[in-house]
């Protein structure tokens, strides 16, 4: 038992998380900035933040992931980082030469309070930053909020650093797909173009982080939003931003700062929530629902009612992030399952709201818990089992020591590849979902099955 | 076929040696320039890495959430019985706590910790944010301590405070603290023992070269750290002989354990065939009056031998005249491995650490063959270079370069800490060949567009 840890009486904790269902800001900034062309995140802390953040995309994705480090030593963290912000800025154009450096914070630059306006500027009016390149940054400390929280602070930054307005419409829509899956980037695209969309996607980590084999190796892949579409967004007829917490502050930048029109969605996770992102783009841009799409939607239909008789009253626990959670709980509540453990390591109380609502009327006890942690949801599980899990990789200790089928969401995913392949988003990631989770219930069902019952045909 | 030159920075150039070229000065030790893409990690990290395999222990880490985060349940530091070394315990300071101090929720954490877990010790790791805040994490250690009854001892591992090293070297304060605190009053020797240090017990490894001192008749006092309890540190002090590999990690507590307690150490590595028998027969040598401990030895040695030669030689016959790159954490691996891979018939082409000393890489120097590629703290940019330039078969290095390596089309080895799979001793000379073989004999190689010299920059 590798959580025998795990006790089943709930007392209460104050103090303390134990085994976290989130990390810290920077790493989500570092995520977001990886998803501008030719981009190399820097990371304005101790070397350990950087090489932590780098370990866990690597990991997760199974790519190269680059970025560079302050490296702060006693004397920064003394007199302060901008020296050594400077001197950075300095050697990665010498050495890696991309076009834009983008800098995010960690708590010990926070703290000390650096000022990373005053820094870059005085970067650049020393000529440390070459003509046509940037520098710019989000403040994401680690103390505050979540990974979610640093994405949604890169993201926000990108959109008003970059972004200007000619005063003429570039006939073009801004889609903020949220902290999702390079997969889910290529799909959320695919659907826009499909509508007959030219989307400006940022970030977009798509053939940054699920490059192909190519016996290269690129420092800056060929994914990545390029610089003219960023600042284009500006321009652009409206936003859509896709999952409120990490999204909605960039595309409401861009309304305050240049009245690009926005509207806000769900991460467009099941059926009802893709069907909102659909419906968006349709009315945002006036145009009919092509048949491919609506053939999509069918098929993912098609599943659910083929297979509805499995999901009947399926209790399931998950962990995740808010934005995924909200519509991955109303597509399990639609399909008639029941989500009774819900944990996001990311506070507010919003959340808890929205799940409680969207649960209200199932027949049973509904834990729920913004700012919880894993060992709280497993906790839950010991005094209410469920017939199925689904989190993060970290959630395999749970599916291990109490032999639940697990079904791997989130962020980080560290023991399986597909991910970033494949989308979970829209129509086509729905059915996905399904088979996903379908495979792990009917594997169980064969597994428990006795003889005489073991059934070919399911 | 010649690369295009990729610019190394100016005050780097005196890292970066071709064995024969140049003159040979290596300059290590140096703190990474800013704005490096570093693979180096920090304070914090060196320290954790090091207690880690005190399993019965408490292991708080005190600071934002993303330093617990990452180093849960990291290492493949098996345990024969207790995993409380696994769980992710963390304060998760906020913002609030950074305003008013985190002295409070630590205590708190401490105690609600101790209550439930009952640990026969807690360790607190300070990361960036205390330092700068100032917590006085040793006065709040002292006043749990005496409550609790059992030691709480403070690890200095501020993040920014220096590197790795540093951080190894504020485990082994906290060790040293902890066995001072806990040795019994018996000040007379335990006769033929010794204590194993630097060994973690990556993928059992300790049992391995623990069960080899029981056939030679030594007796192992205590492990720092593998499979570790506290209590095993009481008699710690009664050892004979420390044993230390590894000897980046724990050199600095056998240093202090040779002033307080007399107890000479000899510095091993138990990778590879001739590295662990002379591990053995040097061990065995300090005993001249127990001429059987030696006899037993050569026994040892010359059954486990013969026992992994047969497959060995099998194996080299597949790697022979294939190269590899080496870019590890300390270079004391590096050394052990050079050996092993020339056992196997591979040529080294590359070699480079994090954390080598000046000795270090004069020694790796005299390894080497002449136009053998000699790097400190290195960037990807550099190694993706040399290891294309050298066209090797094989590298061998930790989670950051595996993605790399595989991106360039070329065999990888995790020679790190996260591995499950013994690689010290005889039986892990087998199961290290056998890697290797699994890697560069693989016939997915031929697959991918492998001798293609790019400009890894663009």
């Amino acid at each position: 038992m590798l959580l025998r840890h795990t006790h089943t009486e709930i007392l209460p904790r104050e103090a303390l998380t134990v085994n976290p269902a989130k990390t810290c800001q920077p790493v989500g900034a570092m995520y977001a900035s990886l998803g501008i062309h030719n981009c190399l995140p820097h990371s304005h802390g101790s070397q350990g933040c950087c090489a932590y953040h780098r370990s866990a995309l690597t990991r997760h994705y199974r790519e190269p992931v680059m970025a560079a480090t302050s490296s702060f030593t006693e004397g920064s963290s003394v007199f302060g980082g901008q020296a050594n912000l400077i001197q950075a800025i300095d050697n990665i154009f010498t050495t890696y030469d991309p076009d834009i450096i983008a800098v995010h914070t960690t708590c010990l630059s926070e703290t000390i309070g650096d000022d990373l306006y005053q820094i870059t500027n005085k970067a650049v009016k020393e000529g440390k930053v070459p003509p046509g390149k940037h520098v710019f940054h989000a403040n994401t400390p680690s103390y505050v909020g979540s990974h979610v929280t640093g994405f949604a602070n890169m993201t926000k930054a990108m959109a008003l650093y970059f972004s200007k307005s000619t005063g003429v419409h570039n006939g073009r829509f801004n889609i903020i797909p949220g902290y999702v899956e390079p997969s889910d980037m290529s799909e959320i695209k695919r659907l826009a173009r499909e509508m007959g969309i030219r989307p400006i996607l940022f970030p977009d980590t798509s053939d940054v982080l699920n490059g192909p084999q190519t016996g290269k190796y690129k420092m800056f892949p060929q994914g990545g939003t390029p610089l003219e579409d960023l600042v284009s967004t500006g321009d652009s007829m409206g936003t859509i931003a896709l999952g409120p917490l990490a999204s909605a502050d960039a595309a409401r930048a861009l309304d305050g700062k240049w009245h690009v029109p926005c509207r806000v969605e769900d991460l467009p996770i099941g059926l009802s929530a893709t069907d909102r992102f659909i419906d968006a783009l349709r009315k945002a841009a006036g145009v009919s629902v092509p048949d491919s799409i609506t053939r999509e939607r069918g098929q993912l239909l098609d599943i659910i009612t083929d297979m509805h008789q499995y999901f009947y009253q399926k209790k399931v626990a998950l962990a995740g992030d808010p934005d995924h959670l909200i519509p991955l709980v109303e597509f399990l509540v639609q399909i008639d399952m029941m989500p009774i453990h819900i944990v996001t390591g990311t506070s507010g109380k919003a959340f808890e709201k929205q799940i409680q609502a969207l649960t209200a009327h199932l027949p049973c006890k509904v834990n729920v818990k913004a700012g919880g942690d894993m060992f709280m949801l497993h906790q839950w599980i010991k005094n209410d089992p469920v017939d199925l899990l689904m989190a993060n990789t970290y959630g395999k200790y749970m599916a291990k020591d109490d032999d639940i089928p697990f079904v791997r969401f989130g962020f980080p995913i560290l023991d399986r590849v597909g991910h970033s392949y494949f989308p979970t988003t829209c129509y086509r990631g729905g059915m996905r979902l399904l088979e996903k989770i379908l495979d792990v219930l009917l594997d169980r069902m064969d597994r428990d099955a006795p003889e005489e019952r073991f059934e070919l045909v399911m | 076929m010649k690369m295009k030159p990729i610019s190394i920075l100016e005050d780097r150039k005196n890292q970066v040696f071709t064995k024969g070229d140049d003159e040979f000065d290596i300059s290590c030790g140096k703190k990474s320039l800013a704005g490096s893409v570093s693979q180096r990690a920090c304070v914090f990290c060196g320290s954790r890495v090091v207690l880690y395999p005190i399993t019965d222990a408490l292991h708080l880490v005190h600071g934002p959430i993303g330093c617990a985060s990452y180093t849960w349940d990291i290492r493949g530091a098996l345990s024969s019985g207790p995993e409380l070394h696994r769980m992710s315990f963390s304060t998760d300071l906020s913002g609030t706590d950074i305003i008013y101090g985190g002295e409070k929720k630590l205590e708190k954490a401490l105690f609600e910790l101790i209550d439930i877990y009952r640990p026969k010790a807690a360790f607190v790791y300070c990361t960036c944010i205390v330092g700068i805040i100032g917590d006085d994490v040793a006065a709040v250690c002292k006043k749990v301590e005496a409550k609790a009854g059992i030691p709480v001892l403070p690890v200095h591992s501020e993040g920014f405070k220096g590197t790795k090293k540093d951080g190894y070297k504020a485990a082994c304060d906290a060790l040293f603290s902890l066995i001072d605190r806990s040795r019994e009053e018996i000040p007379e020797k335990i006769p033929l023992s010794i204590n194993i240090l630097g060994e973690f017990n990556i993928g059992g490894e300790t049992w391995i070269i623990r069960e080899y001192y029981k056939r030679m008749g030594i007796e192992v006092v205590s492990v720092m750290t593998g499979d570790s309890r506290v209590e095993d540190f009481s008699s710690s002090h009664r050892a004979c002989l420390n044993v230390v590999q590894c000897s980046g990690s724990l050199t600095c507590l056998a240093q202090k354990m040779e002033k307080e307690y007399g107890i000479p150490f000899i510095r091993v590595s138990y990778f590879g065939i001739e590295d662990t028998s002379k591990a053995l027969y040097d061990v065995a040598s300090f005993f001249p009056d127990r001429p059987d401990i030696m006899e037993k030895t050569a026994l040892l040695v010359r059954e486990e031998v013969a026992a992994i030669l047969p497959e060995l030689y099998e194996i080299k016959a597949d790697l022979k005249g294939k190269r590899a790159a080496i870019y590890v954490g300390g270079a004391f691996k590096a050394f052990s491995l050079i050996k092993a891979l020339k056992h196997l018939g591979m040529e080294v082409v590359l070699v480079g650490s994090q954390t080598g000393n000046k000795e270090d890489y004069a020694l790796l120097k005299d390894m080497c063959n002449p136009g053998t590629v000699i790097l400190d703290d290195a960037n990807p940019l550099e190694l993706a270079k040399y290891v294309l330039e050298k066209d090797a078969h094989l590298f061998i290095g930790g989670v950051k370069e595996k993605p790399i390596a595989y991106k360039l089309g070329l065999g990888f080895c995790d020679h790190n800490h996260e591995r499950k799979i013994p690689l010290a001793g005889f039986e892990g000379m087998k199961n290290f060949a056998r890697e290797i073989h699994e890697t560069v004999s693989s016939p997915v190689w031929d697959l991918v567009p492998r001798k293609c010299f790019v400009d890894v920059l663009k």
